[in-house]
């Protein structure tokens, strides 16, 4: 291959390296409004009005409140729960109650202060215990979302003739997404037409199109949402920007002018989505040598007041529960429930590092009571060929979990470092060294029969001029979503890089590929440019009865294609991999098209006088079926890596009264330079024949590891169970000093 | 920003050409060049000095330009995002940037080639510690900074 | 930026004398900016004072490290990167260049200054302890004239200082031998992460043993563990005339527990920075000696 899997430089780095990015704060635009959200103070109760400040003059101040909003006033996703704006009562803390639009920016924020909002409060629900108590009916009688059961062999027959059984809870907190760009939107309403347009920065245009219609009242073709540059997402741009969209657009609507909503860092992180907390109970039921008779899992995720994703998540999360592992006998029962705090939502990884920071933790608890080396003690439970996972899937023969964990083992002497670390700890006054690995999974793509449901469509094109088009939904994020699609369409026709062109996503001009979400960008719908590619190719073989020899003689074929016969484009659509059933009713069977397998090794340096901890190397030993640009799947790779770092040990959302007390990057820490060692990444190739050149979905993976691999090492090197991240240096100290 | 009365007259050099333009001398030298100059290279991403985003050199030293006063502007010389390379062309740093996988989402970049060039003309011997803590104040959610690093070392060598 | 600046004038004086004076014709008490890197911070979440703010950062008389009279002097001015690219400070003043290196990162340390740290009074102001070991003074100016205070004694509760309403820091002095008497010295700050922390616990410690071996000189100081930075003079006390052995690093640690005062808030715990506050110490202890 010429172009798949080389250095390609990032299709649109020079914009990037040059300032002249346009993201949607830099957008040009004349004549606007900008906008602003005035929130709910308390996490539940009562609106009894919404007043307006007599003192202050409001003529000139575009207001819309729920009255205003000409469709319906709700966010549609999987449930109808959530309210645009809050009419009688209000959810959770930061909820949009009224939108204000002003020329002054500055003075926004003043006029805000001036909207009184008199409240009868009520007690809220803060936790997943006063939730699952139902102190107060947020949801339905339960308060639960969703709810999901798996079940595998006979778990209660294995419980009763066990040696011994172990049990352990583990959890996981909130995490920000923390992109570094903040949420942002433009919108355009143009009466006379009755057109709409909103732009601005998100992962899925079709998602807001979607949310946004039956707001405004318009139907699709009059409505029209176009992607700017984008300055990360993670998950936090899925479903967020229909909101946002939606406030700017009902303000435009009302004014007449263009209005612009920028949050400023503290409204983003008071206000939006967050990775769900968990909790995960595990038991294991073992024999009288302690292998594992039978896995019992129990999870639940706090979804805040909406219900947004929240059941999809779950489904990740539980689908993932079981590890890359072939235990006979499991049971997994989740749900996922409300409280009075804002709805959590997407973010890398999507409920599956919850999970398997409970199933990782708990092999190494494991391995630790039966006296064997973790990775010894799963060896003998990694799915091989044949077998099966957890939700009853037989994995065939793509499965390589046995061969990348004994590489990690052999090639980061991890068995030698082991002890080096323990020799250590025991001299150490000050310090103490630990070493610890995860092994895990990580399916790409829509879980079970999503990607059917999605029917992802994809067009490329070629223009008089001879550049290959590729038209999809699919936004570029940092991902290199723009290079590695353009490397795909290359190689497929056999053009150099030059002669593609990956279209801006806008939906009046590009089809519904799907979201770009959930691993699935390069995996699925790359595969669909490498089929619409080759469709292009054909067509054009065929035209010159031969094929091109150089990107010049292309250009004439192509020139002379459309002279004597108008247009040349062509399609690709969905298809699932023949022969993969999933039952959604029992939870079993294809989960995924398509798993990739890990395995990370993490060193941590504990300082015992401030329990500080430190990575000082990070191994990912990482199968991605084929790298299709090493710089961009490294990229992937090492930034997860460093996302999971936070999670692990620093990143830490406290909530107050339901609501982000350390709403800042001075307060809300993420990983810096000075943190992080250098993450070292071991690439393995097990080509997938559904995805392009036999890729697989990879953006995800990085964030499932890092978690448990450092758990693990924090409990090796403190001789405690570090059962709860982020493992502060305070909680570590009151697990050291007992709570 | 609206009450001319309180505004003043910021006279400044910004990557090489000579700016005059009204405007509070309190508004942030980020909003001062983002909305006023219209130079939207330079980034907002915290807004208190902690993330790096819009990074930008007075008299090349490195400053967060959201918590710089636009009066601090006044009579310096200013270099933005804008302002790296010449002519058209890449300096060594956004090409090792390019080569290596220095950017992805972008959001960050501006502020890490501003500050990574004033680390590379500090002229001291560079080494991956040195570049750590030096680069400490410019946040980056995607790369995990390790290809920055490397972009910023290649840069070094190729410009011995 | 969250505040409307149409509520705000800046001046912009262009000589100490012309800053003291308007200081002193003022009748609201006006806001001096200096680098700006915490005004900026309230300012751009509105939480800033409105009215007049006096711009200093243009003086350059307020600037300057030099030694004088046995003190090293240090112009209010100085900031972070001054101080570490000082071979004055480094030499004589290495716990004041460690702190430098810790505050921020890089842009930050461009801007910040000592002046604005001591006058902002955070109780997590990383320079401070290491400023209180070294027996610091300030020399603060009006119209009506100068006077010397000692730092520990400027602040008077939480955030607040004796500064008068026409009164600017001018100056930072340090005695030589305050610093001279060090033999073993450290400075510590705990955050959550190695760069860009705000200090759960900050501290500096001076110790200095004599011929005989006994504990001549001793100065511990902390931020972060009080409403204001402190010094622990029990602790100081109970050092002085011993030598140090394992009952000492004990009985001092029980000193130190009695010193501070703590507190829960959303960057750490008050239990957290009790455990820290006397590890650190014995560590040092058991390290330096």
């Amino acid at each position: 291959m010429k172009i798949v899997g080389t250095r390609a430089p990032r299709a649109e780095g020079i914009e990037k390296l040059t300032g002249k990015a346009i993201y949607v704060d830099d957008l040009p635009l004349n004549d606007f409004l900008w906008g602003l959200t005035v929130r709910s103070t308390i996490p539940y109760g009562r609106i009894r009005s919404i007043g307006f400040d007599p003192s202050e003059d409001w003529s000139g101040v575009t207001i819309v409140t729920a009255k205003d909003v000409p469709g319906k006033n709700v966010v549609v996703l999987l449930e109808q729960d959530q309210p645009l704006l809050a009419t009688e009562r209000v959810m959770h803390q930061q909820e949009p109650i009224a939108l204000l639009a002003h020329p002054d920016r500055e003075r926004l924020w003043e006029l805000a202060k001036k909207v009184k909002i008199d409240y009868e409060p009520w007690a809220p629900v803060l936790d997943i215990d006063a939730s699952l108590a139902v102190a107060q009916k947020l949801f339905r009688d339960d308060n639960i979302f969703k709810s999901i059961g798996i079940d595998k062999g006979d778990v209660e027959a294995a419980f009763s003739r066990a040696a011994r059984v172990v049990e352990r809870t583990y959890e996981t907190g909130l995490q920000e997404q923390a992109y570094i760009e903040n949420q942002g939107m433009v919108a355009t309403y143009d009466a006379a037409k009755k057109r709409l347009k909103v732009a601005g920065s998100m992962q899925c245009p079709y998602y807001v199109l979607k949310g946004l219609c039956p707001i405004v009242g318009l139907p699709p073709e009059q409505v029209e949402v176009e992607q700017a540059a984008t300055g990360g997402a993670f998950g936090g741009k899925e479903d967020y920007p229909t909101i946002l969209a939606a406030h700017a657009a009902l303000l435009s609507m009302k004014s007449g002018k263009t209005v612009k909503m920028i949050y400023d860092r503290v409204e983003d992180l008071m206000a939006t989505t967050k990775r769900h907390p968990c909790r995960t109970r595990i038991r294991t039921a073992h024999d009288a040598d302690g292998r594992i008779l039978a896995l019992d899992i129990d999870a639940t995720m706090d979804g805040g007041a909406y219900c947004t994703l929240s059941p999809v998540v779950l489904s990740r999360g539980t689908i993932h529960a079981g590890g890359p592992y072939n235990f006979e006998n499991v049971r997994v029962r989740s749900r996922c429930v409300a409280t009075n705090t804002p709805p959590n939502g997407a973010f890398r990884g999507f409920g599956a590092p919850q999970t398997i920071f409970a199933m990782e933790r708990h092999m190494d608890v494991l391995a630790s009571i039966f006296g064997e080396a973790p990775h010894r003690f799963r060896e003998p439970y990694l799915l091989q060929a044949g077998q099966t996972t957890a939700f009853s899937q037989n994995v065939g023969e793509d499965v390589c979990i046995v061969e990348i964990q004994r590489q990690a083992v052999e090639e980061t002497r991890f068995v030698e470092r082991r002890r080096a670390c323990e020799e250590f700890n025991r001299t150490s006054r000050w310090e103490r060294r630990g070493i610890g690995l995860a092994t895990f999974l990580h399916g790409a793509g829509f879980t079970g029969n999503g990607e059917v449901a999605l029917d992802s469509k994809l067009k490329v094109d070629v223009t008089p001029d001879g550049i290959v088009q590729i038209f999809s939904a699919n936004t570029e994020m940092g991902q290199g979503k723009d290079t590695t699609f353009g490397q795909i369409a290359a190689e497929a026709m056999d053009l150099p890089l030059s002669r593609v062109r990956v279209v801006t996503p806008n939906t009046q001009v590009v089809p519904n590929s799907g979201p770009t979400v959930a691993s699935r960008t390069a995996m699925v719908v790359g595969y669909l440019v490498q089929q619409a590619c080759k469709a292009l190719r054909r067509s054009l073989e065929e035209h010159a009865g031969k094929t091109w020899k150089d990107e010049a003689e292309f250009a004439s074929v192509a020139a002379d294609y459309l002279r004597r016969r108008g247009l040349l484009e062509k399609w690709a659509q969905y298809q699932p991999p023949p022969g993969k059933v999933w039952d959604d009713k029992a939870y079993r069977g294809a989960a995924y098209g398509a798993y990739a397998w890990a395995c990370y090794v993490a060193e941590v340096r504990v300082r015992l006088d401030t329990m500080e901890a430190r990575v000082e190397a990070f191994d990912a030993f990482q199968e991605v079926g084929r790298v299709l640009n090493p710089v961009i799947a490294q990229g992937q790779i090492e930034g997860g890596v460093v996302q999971g770092l936070g999670y692990a040990l620093q990143e830490e959302v406290k909530m107050r009264q339901g609501v982000m007390a350390n709403a800042n990057f001075t307060n809300y820490i993420i990983p810096t330079f000075a943190d992080v060692p250098e993450v070292k990444v071991h690439f393995a190739e097990r080509p997938y024949p559904f995805g392009p050149f036999g890729a697989k979905g990879i953006g995800e993976l990085p964030m499932d590891g890092p978690g448990p691999a450092v758990a693990n090492a924090l409990s090796h090197a403190l001789g405690v169970e570090v059962n709860r991240i982020p493992a502060t240096p305070e909680h570590l100290m009151e697990l050291l000093q007992g709570e | 920003m609206s009450d001319p009365a309180a505004e003043t007259v910021i006279r400044c050099t910004i990557n090489g050409r000579a700016h005059e333009h009204r405007c509070h001398p309190l508004a942030s030298a980020l909003d001062f060049l983002r909305y006023v100059v219209r130079l939207t290279g330079t980034k907002e991403g915290c807004k208190e000095g902690e993330c790096g985003a819009c990074a930008i050199t007075l008299d090349g030293v490195v400053v967060n330009s959201c918590i710089v006063p636009a009066a601090h502007l006044q009579g310096r010389q200013v270099r933005t995002v804008e302002g790296l390379g010449a002519d058209a062309r890449f300096s060594a740093l956004q090409q090792a940037f390019l080569d290596c996988g220095g950017a992805q989402c972008g959001i960050c970049t501006p502020g890490m080639l501003v500050t990574g060039t004033a680390l590379l003309e500090d002229g001291r011997p560079l080494t991956e510690q040195r570049i750590r803590e030096y680069m400490a104040g410019n946040l980056c959610r995607c790369t995990g900074y390790g290809k920055i690093v490397e972009a910023l070392l290649k840069a070094a060598e190729g410009g011995r | 930026m969250r505040t409307d600046l149409s509520a705000f004038r800046l001046e912009r004086p262009r000589t100490l004398d012309e800053a003291l004076a308007t200081l002193a014709s003022s009748k609201e008490r006006l806001t001096l900016l200096a680098g700006g890197t915490d005004l900026y911070v309230y300012l751009n979440a509105g939480l800033a004072r409105a009215g007049r703010w006096l711009d200093i950062w243009g003086l350059d008389e307020l600037r300057g490290i030099r030694e004088s009279g046995g003190y090293i002097v240090l112009g209010a001015l100085t900031t972070y990167t001054d101080l570490q690219a000082s071979e004055l400070v480094c030499a004589v003043l290495p716990l004041l260049a460690q702190a430098a290196a810790t505050v921020g990162a890089v842009a930050i340390q461009n801007r910040g200054t000592l002046g604005g740290n001591l006058v902002n009074g955070s109780p997590a102001g990383d320079s401070l302890p290491p400023l209180l070991a070294y027996d610091a003074e300030l020399g603060l100016r009006s119209a009506r004239g100068s006077r010397w205070v000692r730092l520990d004694g400027f602040y008077t509760g939480y955030r607040a200082t004796v500064l008068a309403p026409d009164e600017l820091v001018e100056l930072i002095r340090i005695p030589r031998a305050s610093a001279v008497a060090v033999t073993a010295g450290r400075y510590v700050k705990v955050g959550t992460r190695a760069a860009q922390a705000i200090s759960k616990v900050v501290a500096a410690f001076a110790l200095g043993r004599s011929a005989a071996g006994e504990i001549a000189h001793a100065r511990v100081a902390f931020g972060s563990v009080a409403p204001t930075p402190i010094r622990l003079r029990a602790l100081e006390n109970h050092l002085l005339g011993r030598k140090l052995d394992d009952a000492l690093v004990r009985s001092s640690a029980d000193c130190l527990a009695a010193e501070i005062a703590p507190i829960d808030d959303i960057r750490s715990t008050a239990r957290y920075r009790r455990f820290v506050s006397k590890n650190v110490w014995v560590r040092f202890l058991e390290e330096c000696f």
